[in-house]
C-alpha cells in the first residue's frame, strides 16, 4: 500500500524562525529517497513534517501542502494521530519503551491504538520481526525487555515496531548514524527488502550509504547559519552523485565544503 | 582459537622522577582520628568542661587541624587540601549522623519499656492519665485511616496537575498553577488546620472527625506529590513519546502506557514520602480530629486520634506512665512512617524499567 508523497510549497517554522523555506518535490512509491546536506540544513525537519511530528515540538508550525496521493496532511480536517498511523518513523537513536518486553515493544502500536484481535498479534509481532531481519536472534526471549539488545537489534525492534501498524509511508531520521559499520549494512539490507512494500524517505550523513539505498536523492543547504534551509536540487542518486546539475551539490558531495 | 596479541614495544622501567613522592601509610587518617579523639577529650577533661558535646566539637576541629597540618609537611601542600576537604566531608557527615542515632537510641530505649501486643492492641478507654497500661490502638487506627483519605484525595489530583504541567501546560496558566504549587509548599500545618476549620466546621458546620483532619493533610500532600512527580514525568526521556507518538498513539494514551509506566517507580516513592511526610502532622489533628481516648473506627463522625496527637497527649500529661506511653507512641510513629518507606523503595525498584540482559 505504498503511497506518492506530493510536497508543495512547504515551509516550517520553530516559533517564529524558519526552518525550511519553500519545499516541494515528489516521492515516488516504493522506492527509497534520501536527503543529505549539512547539519542544520532542515532535512530532519523536513522529514517530521510529513507525518505531522514537526508540530509535536513547541512552537513548531508549518505551511504549505503535503499531499499523501490525493489527501493533504494539512488540511484542517485531518486527524495528525490518523496521519503518524499512515506514516510510520524511525528515529536515530534506538528508543525502544523500557518498560516493555521485545514481544510488547512490537505489539506496542497495535496494543496502544487498540484495534486489534488477540488472536492475531503474534502472528503479527513475528511477521514485524521477520521483516526487520530480527526473528531469529530474538524468538528465544519475546519476554525480556528490549533494552537489553545491542544497539543494531534495538534499532532492528524499533523498525519492526514502525512496520508492525503496517503504515504506506516509512521516514527514516539517520537510522544508521549511532550504530557500527555491521549493523549499519544489515539495516541498508533491511530498507532494500522494505522498499518492495513501503515508500522510504532516509535522511544521512553518510553519502556512500545515500548511493548504495536509495533511488532518489536530494541535496539540501542552507545560505549560511541562522538562515532557512532549503532544497537545492532532488535528481536519481546516480545523476546526484555522478554529474549534479547545480555546482553546490557537486562541492558538497566531492567534501569541497560541508 | 585463543590467540593472544602480545604489544612488541619494549616496557620502560618505571622512573624515579618526579612523579613519585613521600605518601603517608593507609592508616594514617584512622590514626590521627584517634590521637585527635584523645586530644579533645582530654583538653575537656583539663578545662573542666562539662558538656561531652564540647568534647566531640574539640575533637572533630583538631582531627581537621591536624590532618592539614601532617598531610602538609608529609605530602605537600596539594595534598594536604585535598586531605582537609575529605576529613571536613567525614566531620560534617559524623555531625549529621549523631542526632540521627541518638534520636533513634533514645526512641527505641524508651519506648520499648512499655511497647508490647497490649500496647498496639487496646486503647485508653476508661483510664486515668496515671494509670499504667493503656494503649495506642486507637491513634494507630486514627492515623491509618487519616492517612489513607488524605492520599485518595491528594494523590489523584497531584498526579494530574503534574501531568498538565509537563505534558500539556504552556504559557500563563501553566506558569501560574506552578507559583502557587509552590506557595503551597510553604504553607505552615496549622495554616492548612484553619483553613479547613474555617470552611469545613464553620462554614458548612461539620464537627471534629478524621476526615476533616484528612481534607487539611491532603493540602499539605498535594504540593509535594506535584513537585516530585513533575520532576520524575521531566526524566522520561523526549524519545520515548516521539517514538509513541509516531506510532499513530493519541497523546493520552501516550501519557497513560508509556510516559507513567516509564516514571511509575519514581512517582510511588514522591508519593509516600509526602504520606511520610503528614503522618507525623499534629497541629491540623489537634484542630480538626479533636483526640479521644476512645476507639472510633468511623473517619468520617466524631473525634478520633492520631499517633501524634497522642504522643503529645500523653506527653503533656506528665506522669510517668503517660510519659512511657508517649515514647512508645513515637516509636510506633517512626516504625510506621519507616514501613511506608521501605515499601516505597520496595515498590520503585519492583517497578523501575528493567535493563538486564
Amino acid at each position: 500500500m505504498a503511497k506518492r508523497i506530493d510536497v508543495s510549497g512547504l515551509t516550517a517554522f520553530y516559533g517564529t524562525h524558519r526552518a525550511i523555506d519553500d519545499i516541494s518535490m515528489t516521492v515516488e512509491p516504493r522506492s527509497v529517497t534520501a536527503f543529505i546536506g549539512p547539519s542544520g540544513c532542515g532535512k530532519s525537519t523536513f522529514l517530521r513534517t510529513l507525518n505531522r511530528m514537526h508540530e509535536v515540538t513547541p512552537g513548531g508550525r508549518v505551511e504549505g501542502k503535503v499531499m499523501l496521493d490525493d489527501e493533504n496532511l494539512y488540511a484542517s480536517n485531518v486527524d495528525p494521530v490518523a496521519v503518524r498511523r499512515t506514516v510510520g518513523m524511525v528515529f536515530q537513536r534506538p528508543n525502544p519503551f523500557p518498560t516493555m518486553s521485545i514481544f510488547d515493544n512490537v505489539a506496542a502500536g497495535l496494543r496502544l491504538n487498540g484495534n486489534y484481535k488477540k488472536s492475531e498479534l503474534s502472528d503479527v509481532v513475528e511477521k514485524s520481526l521477520k521483516g526487520a531481519n530480527l526473528w531469529n536472534e530474538v524468538k528465544d526471549r519475546l519476554n525480556k525487555p528490549g533494552s537489553g539488545l545491542s544497539g543494531g537489534q534495538q534499532q532492528r525492534l524499533c523498525i519492526a515496531r514502525a512496520i508492525a501498524v503496517e503504515p504506506d509511508v516509512l521516514l527514516m531520521d539517520e537510522p544508521c548514524s549511532a550504530l557500527d559499520p555491521i549493523s549499519t549494512l544489515a539495516i541498508e539490507d533491511l530498507i532494500g527488502e522494505l522498499k518492495e512494500r513501503f515508500t522510504i524517505v532516509i535522511v544521512t550523513h553518510n553519502m556512500q550509504q545515500a548511493a548504495r539505498v536509495s533511488d532518489r536523492t536530494a541535496f539540501f543547504n542552507l545560505a549560511a547559519v541562522g538562515q532557512p534551509g532549503k532544497l537545492v536540487e532532488i535528481d536519481d542518486t546516480e545523476r546526484i552523485f555522478a554529474n549534479p546539475s547545480v555546482q553546490a551539490t557537486e562541492d558538497y558531495i566531492s567534501g569541497r565544503f560541508g | 582459537m585463543s590467540h593472544t596479541v602480545q604489544d612488541k614495544r619494549p616496557v620502560a622501567a618505571p622512573s624515579r622522577g618526579t612523579l613519585a613522592h613521600a605518601r603517608m601509610p593507609r592508616w594514617a587518617p584512622a590514626a590521627i582520628a584517634v590521637g585527635s579523639v584523645a586530644t579533645g577529650c582530654l583538653i575537656g577533661v583539663v578545662a573542666g568542661l562539662e558538656s561531652r558535646i564540647q568534647w566531640g566539637l574539640l575533637s572533630a576541629l583538631t582531627f581537621v587541624a591536624a590532618t592539614y597540618f601532617i598531610t602538609a609537611k608529609v605530602e605537600g601542600s596539594r595534598q594536604g587540601k585535598n586531605r582537609v576537604a575529605t576529613s571536613l566531608v567525614w566531620v560534617c557527615f559524623a555531625l549529621a549522623i549523631v542526632p540521627l542515632l541518638s534520636l533513634a537510641w533514645i526512641t527505641l530505649t524508651k519506648g520499648l519499656t512499655v511497647l508490647d501486643g497490649y500496647f498496639l492492641t487496646h486503647s485508653m478507654s476508661g483510664l486515668l492519665d496515671a494509670e499504667e497500661g493503656g494503649g495506642v490502638y486507637h491513634a494507630l487506627l486514627g492515623t491509618i485511616e487519616q492517612v489513607a483519605i488524605a492520599a485518595v484525595i491528594a494523590t489523584p489530583i497531584g498526579l494530574l496537575t503534574a501531568v498538565y504541567l509537563v505534558e500539556y501546560g504552556r504559557g500563563r496558566l501553566a506558569r501560574a498553577v506552578t507559583f502557587f504549587v509552590d506557595v503551597m509548599t510553604g504553607i505552615p500545618s496549622i495554616v492548612a488546620g484553619l483553613f479547613v476549620l474555617a470552611t469545613w466546621n464553620l462554614m458548612l458546620g461539620f464537627g471534629p472527625s478524621g476526615f476533616a483532619g484528612s481534607l487539611a493533610l491532603a493540602i499539605l500532600m498535594m504540593p509535594v506529590i506535584v513537585r516530585s512527580t513533575e520532576e520524575m514525568l521531566k526524566l522520561v526521556p523526549n524519545e520515548l513519546r516521539e517514538a509513541s507518538l509516531a506510532l499513530g498513539v493519541p497523546q493520552w494514551r501516550t501519557i497513560l502506557k508509556v510516559v507513567l509506566p516509564t516514571s511509575i517507580g519514581g512517582i510511588t516513592t514522591g508519593v509516600m514520602l509526602a504520606v511520610a511526610r503528614i503522618t507525623g502532622e499534629t497541629a491540623p489533628v489537634l484542630l480538626l480530629v479533636f483526640g479521644t481516648k476512645l476507639i472510633n473506627p468511623n473517619p468520617f463522625e466524631g473525634a478520633q486520634s492520631s499517633l501524634p496527637l497522642y504522643v503529645y497527649e500523653q506527653y503533656s500529661v506528665g506522669t510517668a506512665a503517660s510519659v512511657d506511653r508517649a515514647w512508645a507512641g513515637a516509636l510506633v510513629l517512626i516504625a510506621f512512617v519507616m514501613i511506608l518507606n521501605l515499601v516505597a523503595r520496595g515498590i520503585a525498584r519492583w517497578k523501575a524499567p528493567q535493563t538486564g540482559r
